[in-house]
């Protein structure tokens, strides 16, 4: 059976873990690198990596982490963050990682999606959507949050997957760092509404969360950052209490 | 010699590390000289199925990958298009293996992503290899089961995810993603 993926969120400045991050035996917690491979260890299923400076001085700090990580990870990586052109996830994709996520960018030029879905596949197009209730409407935001644009979020899921994106990360700004659970009726909505895989994201902060959002939706992943980062949900444990639930997860080997 | 077949739109960067990380040596070519004095080859796919061929035309690699007689395995899109033919745009294949390669009915979400068990027959490929491992998976179309099949999957429906004729091989999911077991099969692969 298809495993329900879990997957850690690492934000990037200058080529640096930000938000505390809490590994016992890390001689640099802010390494991204080392960051990875402990995650893939644990058994971390996908790893998405945002960089949260993305200015144009820092993708060359950027193209060097990426690389460095896609030679010590052997499991699934997005990269995020600043991506406005084609030429800027080639180069990405070219150090080695994955998929690529588009989030303001692509609502500025939907047609990103699918001129990057037509050079590297569907596969690789990660649409971020940030989401908040406002006006009785779920509407997107852009730029980290503090735009609200024109957008509904449910009829853009569609259109994001119509233009070809593969997969689409959805971030409930009303739930994110609230530690009160996943959006549940708008993932369940959402996760309705289109046919690609769809990550869950923003609200995590037990293992029950987890198991609600793949229990009462179709979401295919959830994501979250500082439950894993903390130490407060270690990765192992929150696959054996999925597993009790029926939930399907995947094993690392030990 | 080892040689990754880059052909201009395959994950190579994420093979070229696998092959580092296990220390070994290789080169990344698309030319025919360089090709046939490899001793294996590893030819990685993602992308569209008619670009692939198209480029291997373009290339002029296509009787020399048919009649290549040492280890060769396809991964992913690699596999699909040693089959003879796919629905992704009507495309022919090289018909190495005799197997038809369709897309999934939309019964469930495409494309099938993620991490996925697979049962396989007693084959060197997956030495060492517990039944029910997970690997990662990606894709929209499917092998159908057939008589070289080596392992099966399971998502909308069974479906071949390993073949093997002869010193052909390929795999649907993507052993160089797939952590220690996806490192362990492209290391079978290495020991062929």
């Amino acid at each position: 059976m298809l495993k329900k993926r879990i997957i850690p969120c690492l934000d990037i400045k200058a080529g640096r873990v930000v938000k505390g991050v809490q590994f016992e035996n890390l001689k640099d917690s802010g390494d991204p690198v080392e960051l990875a491979y402990q995650y893939m260890q644990e058994g971390a299923d996908e790893l998405v990596f945002l960089d949260i400076t993305a200015t144009q001085d820092n993708r060359k700090t950027l193209l060097e982490w990426v690389k460095k990580v896609a030679q010590v990870i052997q499991i699934p990586f997005t990269v995020g963050g600043g991506i406005r052109t084609v030429q800027d996830v080639e180069a990405i994709i070219d150090c080695g990682a994955d998929k690529i996520s588009i989030n303001s960018s692509a609502v500025q030029n939907p047609y990103l999606i699918t001129e990057i879905a037509k050079q590297f596949g569907s596969q690789c197009v990660v649409v971020a959507i940030d989401t908040k209730y406002i006006h009785e409407k779920n509407k997107v935001f852009i730029a980290g949050g503090r735009i609200e644009t024109n957008l509904i979020t449910e009829e853009w899921c569609k259109t994001a997957q119509e233009l070809g994106a593969g997969e689409i990360l959805l971030t409930s700004i009303d739930h994110d760092g609230a530690k009160k659970g996943f959006a549940l009726d708008l993932l369940k909505t959402i996760t309705q509404t289109v046919s690609i895989p769809v990550i869950a994201s923003g609200g995590a902060g037990t293992k029950e969360h987890f198991a609600e959002v793949f229990i009462h939706t179709k979401a295919s992943a959830a994501l979250a950052a500082s439950v894993f980062h903390n130490k407060i949900i270690p990765i192992p444990e929150l696959k054996a209490f999925l597993s009790q639930y029926s939930i399907p997860v995947r094993y690392a080997k030990n | 010699m080892l040689a990754i077949l880059d052909y201009g739109a395959g994950n190579v960067a994420s093979v070229a590390n696998v092959l580092h990380s296990l220390n070994t040596e290789f080169v990344v070519s698309s030319d025919i000289t360089i090709l046939q004095q490899a001793d294996k080859i590893l030819f990685p796919g993602v992308g569209h199925a008619s670009f692939a061929m198209n480029r291997l035309h373009e290339l002029n690699l296509i009787p020399f990958i048919q009649n290549f007689e040492k280890p060769f395995l396809g991964i992913c899109l690699g596999m699909q298009v040693m089959c003879t033919h796919t629905e992704e745009g009507n495309t022919e294949c090289l018909n190495i293996i005799p197997v038809k390669v369709k897309k999934f009915p939309p019964e469930d979400i495409i494309p099938h992503t993620g991490w996925n068990e697979t049962l396989h027959n007693e084959n060197m490929l997956f030495k060492d290899i517990p039944q029910g491992t997970d690997f990662y998976f990606v894709h929209s179309y499917y092998a159908e089961k057939n008589p070289y099949c080596r392992a099966t999957c399971t998502y909308i429906l069974e479906f071949c995810c390993a073949v093997q004729k002869e010193n052909f091989w390929g795999v649907q999911f993507h052993p160089e993603k797939s952590a220690e077991y996806g490192k362990k099969i492209i290391q079978n692969f290495l020991s062929l």
